[in-house]
């Protein structure tokens, strides 16, 4: 199946007072109708302009470079009106924060319904009509009744459900949801999850689903990419990433989010340090300065995202060896910290 | 809603007596000239002055003064007769309230007419040469008394001293009921002089509250919905900023209300200002205090209005 959007070598870069801040740096995706891409990372990895870029709200100032393909067609150049006409009808967005997300002042139904009419030509009784089916498929209770409410009236799953209604108005073939469930209780987070996976189902929507949060993403993705620092370290159909991960900034991730399947008593272990700086990044691996297992030539060396030698659809971008990153995984899912997994794991000290 | 603008209301009678108590020892108090000198005329004998204070009652202690002027207030409504002119201050003040209401809407027209626009165009081009403009306007109109703008503009384009006489001038003002074009024509330089020195700051005001609303994540959502940007700007950006900007229509309006002193002084518009400042250089403390009510019942108004109409602008404090 050919993607509904793919994403080639885009590059993003602010100008900043210290310098160009590159936000984005030669990141590659590619999903297809009634998938679910998971992309995870800390916030400032660059996931969330990535996500603006595709549905071309960057900001005025923004360089940007690459292709962005919806439907296979290229959108990064198109004229402003062409994104006007895409931009929810064949592509729409899910926002993180529900209530800063729906405007405070106009009813949750005429939010609604203006998305309808902004790409139907329809009455206004027609697109309410429209508004309540929406707000009934994406499970509000009493939907008649919260058309008329103001979003402040709303729960903060409903107003998310809402949020989803309106990026639904015209069955998109994208939906990129940024974050969708940060701002929400567990349990609801859950029941969000399990909305989006139905109607992508339902529509056959193809998702990017964006999170700084692998847990969230592990259940509810099929492929996963890891961003680190405006790049895709690694990439992954989702159960393999997560049985063998091979980027130690992955390792990481799941060693410092709470599992159920982990050993019992393995604790936390947060990732150290902070991501590096966008202006001036480090000019060897960019994960460098905060693993725990770089040699020296880490710092000069730039890894590039390479498939593993066994399997074509993981890749990952790592300048240790891939039997030293086995043994280190698994000794680290076996409840080994850091430092025991690379004293146990021979590794050579000038050699990459 | 109403119970709560009852309640603002009963607030509004107390203050109104604070504020005439208020006036009435400021005047007696602070030295002013004496009321009874000024209408006796030169080298008046003691007696007749004596006889002048016993007819204004300035002879009474002043809680007895206070004390008839609110009975004769509460229960007639009459607020006594001008020392100066010996007419009611009740009429005096319905005969100059027209010219007051007449330049204060017309100005609070063209300032929004003018403000909203340049608000909303600085706003969505900032630092352009526009913005710049405004931006230099603001400055210049906060700076500038609106008495030497009256001046000015009169010198400029008024029909009897004016270099080029477009307009007519000082003392032009005609009731609108007389002779409607001769009221709009009369009121025009007054108008464009008062909006001149809100418009600029009003737009300033829209500008900042715009870019700010902007940037919010709903208008991001506006967008996201593949709206157009005009649609983005008024329906979702303007509709957050203007919350403040009608806030501080209402106040002005109320104080405008109240009388442009400087503004009517200087185009001897017959309003409530005038009024007052010629009842001040008279001593004329019955059209004092009346003047000083009218404006404090202006200002009380215009405060529960805008506060009622926030309640329609904003959902949110509706619940409160």
């Amino acid at each position: 199946m050919s993607a509904a959007l793919t994403i080639e070598d885009l590059r993003v870069a602010f100008a900043t007072e210290e310098g160009e801040l590159r936000a984005v740096d030669g990141v590659s995706l590619a999903v297809a109708r009634g998938r679910t891409l998971g992309l995870v990372g800390e916030s400032g990895s660059g996931k969330s302009v990535t996500a603006l870029a595709a549905m071309g709200l960057l900001p005025a100032g923004a360089r940007v470079s690459g292709r962005v393909l919806l439907d296979g067609e290229d959108v990064l150049g198109a004229p402003a009106e062409r994104l006007r006409a895409l931009r929810g009808a064949a592509i729409a967005m899910v926002f993180q924060d529900p209530l800063s997300a729906l405007h405070p002042l106009l009813r949750v139904g005429a939010q609604v319904a203006e998305a309808v009419r902004a790409h139907a030509a329809v009455s206004r009784a027609a697109a309410r009509a429209r508004s309540l089916e929406l707000l009934e498929l994406v499970g509000i209770p009493e939907p008649a009744r919260r058309l008329d409410a103001y979003p402040h009236e709303l729960s903060g799953g409903q107003r998310q459900r809402a949020l989803i209604a309106i990026a639904l108005a015209n069955e998109p073939h994208v939906l990129i949801a940024d974050e969708p469930t940060t701002a929400l209780d567990v349990t609801v987070q859950a029941q969000i999850l399990a909305l989006l996976a139905r109607l992508r189902d339902e529509l056959g929507m193809a998702m990017v689903l964006i999170s700084h949060d692998l847990g969230v993403v592990a259940g509810a993705a099929d492929e996963i990419a890891v961003v680190y620092a405006g790049r895709v370290v690694e990439r992954a159909p989702a159960g393999e990433l997560l049985a063998a991960p091979q980027h130690p900034y992955t390792w990481g991730l799941l060693t410092s989010t709470p599992r159920i399947d982990a050993p019992r008593g393995a604790e936390l272990v947060p990732i150290p340090g902070r991501p590096p700086s966008l202006v001036h990044p480090p000019p060897g691996c960019r994960f460098e300065p905060r693993c725990a297992y770089a040699r020296p030539a880490h710092r000069r060396l730039d890894p590039p995202l390479e498939p593993l030698a066994g399997a074509e659809a993981h890749e990952v971008a790592c300048l240790l060896p891939e039997a030293a990153r086995g043994e280190l995984w698994r000794r680290l899912a076996q409840g080994a910290s850091p430092a025991e997994a690379r004293a146990a794991v021979p590794l050579a000290e000038d050699a990459p | 809603m109403l119970a709560y603008v009852v309640r603002r209301l009963l607030w509004g009678l107390v203050l109104l007596l604070l504020v005439s108590a208020l006036t009435f020892v400021v005047f007696y108090v602070l030295p002013s000239a004496d009321p009874a000198a000024l209408r006796a005329g030169r080298n008046a004998s003691p007696e007749t002055l004596a006889a002048i204070r016993h007819n204004l009652e300035l002879d009474r202690p002043l809680t007895a003064q206070f004390g008839h002027f609110l009975e004769r207030l509460v229960l007639h409504g009459d607020l006594g007769y001008s020392y100066y002119s010996d007419a009611p201050v009740r009429s005096l003040l319905a005969d100059r309230l027209g010219a007051t209401v007449s330049l204060t809407l017309g100005a609070v027209v063209i300032w929004v007419l003018v403000s909203v626009p340049l608000g909303i165009l600085s706003a969505l081009r900032p630092r352009s040469w526009l913005d710049r403009i405004t931006m230099g306007g603001a400055l210049v109109a906060v700076s500038v008394p609106v008495y030497w703008l009256g001046l000015v503009a009169l010198y400029l384009f008024a029909d009897d001293i004016g270099r080029w006489p477009l307009l007519p001038g000082a003392g032009s003002y005609v009731p609108l009921v007389r002779d409607p074009g001769g009221w709009f024509t009369s009121l025009l330089l007054p108008w464009l002089v008062l909006a001149a020195t809100f418009a600029a700051i009003y737009a300033r005001l829209l500008r900042s509250q715009l870019v700010e609303t902007m940037a919010e994540d709903y208008v991001r959502t506006a967008r996201a919905k593949g709206l157009s940007e005009r649609r983005v700007v008024l329906r979702h950006g303007l509709r957050a900023a203007m919350t403040p900007f009608v806030t501080l229509v209402g106040l002005d309006v109320g104080l405008l209300l109240g009388g442009a002193v400087l503004t009517e002084t200087v185009f001897a518009i017959p309003g409530i200002g005038r009024l007052n400042y010629d009842a001040i250089t008279h001593a004329d403390f019955p059209v004092i205090q009346g003047t000083v009510l009218v404006a404090a019942l202006f200002v009380i108004l215009a405060n529960i209005a805008v506060d009622v109409a926030y309640a329609y602008l904003d959902p949110r404090v509706r619940r409160a």
